[in-house]
């Protein structure tokens, strides 16, 4: 789960990270309000940004200056009447404007290859760290945080160095990143980027700068939700579509794409292969969608309801190889959505593995059209989603 | 022979009294898998399976009393990290973890004492091994279903589950057997890579042949081409990666599955496994066929 720039700073700042003053806005009238707080404790200009979930706000104007209370509440106006990618602007941050003199880049990340927590810094920061590591990777310094111990001094000391930090600079650095896999390692975060970790002056620093976390990036392993149910709360259902909700709540992986044929799949790699056969055989893929392990008549139906709330579905193609899942429990789910739905397609239905043959019998009662190759499958389904006969 | 479980393997099952854990006990001992014992806090000093397995609290138990040598964990995810580090301290070296939806920073922690003892962890998130024998006479450790299997001596290893069923039972619908099938699970974090999957069968002298399945997210499957290039020259080998149609940025149901940039991309994965002499397969159905164009000849 992705949480919003909002709660990602609110998240670095309880746990003792210098994170600039700030407040979310819902209206123009609260933006100006956080605005004149700003201004009256001495900012010189704010920053309005829009906090949706996806990238490339900035380059769909949903970053602006403001330089008094008035003009933050015209630009918070402009900003909350955006849409980004698909998605309302609902609340911006509202948020004193830095006088950046350098950006360093930090991050720490769950790394496959080494199999543990991996701490990212650039003094390249700002830019996106994939363009960094494009055009120089050696501008990128990492360490592997301790699997029980986290970062260590020591560790956040040879990051910093490498960077140039020194002095009482090097010190704020180490706080930062040793409390960036802290927080990670606390909140199960999969994800904990600051871009950019900006220097600021600080006349009354022994060496005369600051860092500040500028932005922040968090993800929350979905596995581990269930024991932070703060976090949890923090989650944005109006980001989410309802059907993707309904998915989710229900235990099911699906994913809309464009194309025409429904795809109903038990384990995640079959599914992926399904949409590549379908795709192979000249058709074009409407859905991800796993059923999981072990799936049981209602969450068949269930299943069956999520494909077909897409408009754009012409043909369905069922395939499930039975394991833990028990094919007749599937036919008999295919069944009970068909007597249910209120638009009905075409479906082509490919059931083999546990009590493959008692599906087969239910099907054929059922005048269900089956295959019985995976190929086959995807043939039949791309037929039907072309108006011809499976 | 075989890699990590075979005649040797003496099971023990932690959640042997859950639900699934016992079904699929059942389903393993019938295939012939020596399970010794089972692990339940608080229910040791039982018998299960029908009075056939003794129960304990704890793994140091099972070890001590009935010499289990490995493990299969269907602990649910909020203490199966706990059950994997038990395991690993109380000297099990080879253990495998079915449950799903582990908290990845469990993963990290649990992990690395795996590694401080020395012992191999499959999964999580995986289907388990069988090494296939006929009549009862074989080892199966996790949840692959038996009816699959045909004794051989072709290696399989894959990242997903149903996958590897519909590649398997095409091998053995052509009469194409295994010396082990492994699925070493789709989390990021996991204990065995196909690298060290394929060293493992390197060294099998059992093992004639390699089918690798794999698909997209991570460079998994590049680093296993990048050393079966320079070490597994001697061995037939096809490949089949899922995922060549997903769109970028999205998950695919694995934690794992996911192409970000331009990385973990199916189309990379596939030329660096050509590139390291795999066939590669457009459908797991081919695998059969491509197997013997790579060489591969029936026993």
């Amino acid at each position: 789960m992705k949480l919003h720039e909002a709660e990602a700073r609110e998240l670095l700042r309880r746990a003792g990270l210098p994170v600039p003053d700030g407040e979310v806005a819902t209206t123009p009238a609260a933006a100006r309000a956080t605005a004149e707080r700003l201004f009256a404790g001495g900012a010189t200009q704010v920053v309005i940004k829009a906090q949706v979930l996806v990238g490339g706000r900035g380059k769909a104007g949903g970053v602006k200056l403001a330089r008094n209370a008035e003009e933050a509440e015209k630009i918070a106006a402009q900003i909350l009447a955006l849409t980004i990618k698909d998605l309302p602007v609902r609340r911006v941050l509202v948020a004193p404007a830095a006088e950046i003199l350098r950006e360093i880049y930090l991050s720490a990340l769950i790394d496959r290859s080494s199999r543990g927590i991996l701490l990212m810094a650039s003094a390249a920061g700002g830019m996106e760290i994939e363009e960094v590591a494009a055009k120089d990777p050696t501008a990128i310094i990492r360490e592997i945080a301790h699997p029980h111990a986290g970062l260590l001094p020591f560790q956040a000391r040879r990051l910093g160095l490498r960077i140039g930090a020194r002095g009482d600079l090097l010190k704020q650095f180490v706080a930062i990143a040793t409390g960036l896999v802290r927080v990670a390692r606390e909140s199960d975060a999969d994800l904990v980027e600051v871009n950019p970790l900006a220097v600021v002056p600080a006349p009354e620093l022994p060496g005369g700068e600051r860092l500040v976390c500028l932005d922040a990036k968090v993800t929350i392993d979905d596995s581990a939700l269930d024991r932070h149910p703060a976090l949890e709360a923090w989650r944005d259902e109006d980001s989410e579509d309802p059907i993707d909700r309904e998915a989710r709540e229900m235990g099911i992986a699906y994913i809309r794409l464009d194309g025409s044929i429904g795809c109903m799949v038990n384990g995640a790699g079959l599914a992926m292969t399904t949409l590549d056969l379908v795709t192979r055989a000249g058709g074009t893929p409407a859905n991800f969608l796993d059923i999981g392990g072990g799936a049981r008549a209602d969450k068949v139906a269930a299943a069956m309801r999520i494909i077909l709330a897409d408009t754009g579905v012409k043909a369905i193609l069922v395939n499930i190889f039975g394991g833990i899942t028990r094919g007749d429990e599937v036919a008999r789910g295919l069944i009970e959505a068909r007597g249910q739905q209120e638009r009905t397609v075409p479906m082509v239905v490919r059931i083999v593995g546990t009590n493959a043959k008692e599906a087969a019998e239910l099907l054929t009662a059922g005048g269900f059209a089956t295959a019985s190759s995976l190929d086959e499958a995807a043939e039949k389904a791309v037929a039907l989603a072309a108006g011809g006969a499976a | 022979m075989s890699i990590l479980v075979g005649p040797q393997t003496r099971l023990v099952v932690q959640g042997l009294t859950g639900r699934e854990g016992g079904f699929h006990a059942a389903q393993m001992a019938a295939y012939g898998t020596k399970i010794v014992a089972g692990v339940t806090p608080g229910r040791g000093g039982e018998r299960a399976l029908d009075e056939s397995v003794p129960m304990f609290d704890t793994v140091i138990d099972a070890v001590r009393e009935t010499g289990a040598n490995t493990s299969c964990i269907f602990v649910p995810a909020a203490g199966a990290g706990d059950a994997i580090a038990e395991a690993a301290e109380a000297g099990i070296k080879v253990i495998f973890c079915i449950t799903e939806g582990i908290p990845v920073h469990d993963m990290v922690g649990a992990l690395a004492i795996v590694r401080a003892h020395g012992a191999h962890l499959i999964g999580p998130n995986c289907p388990g091994a069988t090494s296939p024998g006929a009549n009862g006479s074989g080892t199966k450790v996790g949840i692959i279903p038996a009816s699959i299997h045909l004794p051989g001596d072709v290696g399989v290893v894959s990242r997903s589950g149903t996958l590897t069923y519909e590649a398997v039972q095409s091998m053995t619908d052509a009469g194409i057997g295994q010396s082990t099938c492994l699925g070493i699970g789709g989390d990021p974090i996991i204990g065995t890579t196909f690298r060290e999957a394929l060293e493992l069968f390197a060294a099998d002298s059992a093992t004639r042949a390699i089918v690798l399945i794999g698909e997209i997210g991570g460079s998994a499957e590049e680093e296993a081409a990048a050393w079966a290039a320079e070490n597994l020259k001697h061995l037939p080998r096809v490949a089949f990666i899922a995922g060549r149609a997903a769109p970028e940025g999205r998950r695919m149901g694995h934690a794992g599955a996911i192409v970000s940039g331009a990385s973990g991309r199916a189309v990379d994965k596939i030329a660096a496994l050509e590139a390291a002499g795999f066939k590669v397969a457009g459908s797991p159905t081919e695998l059969p066929r491509l197997l013997i164009e790579a060489g591969y000849k029936k026993s």
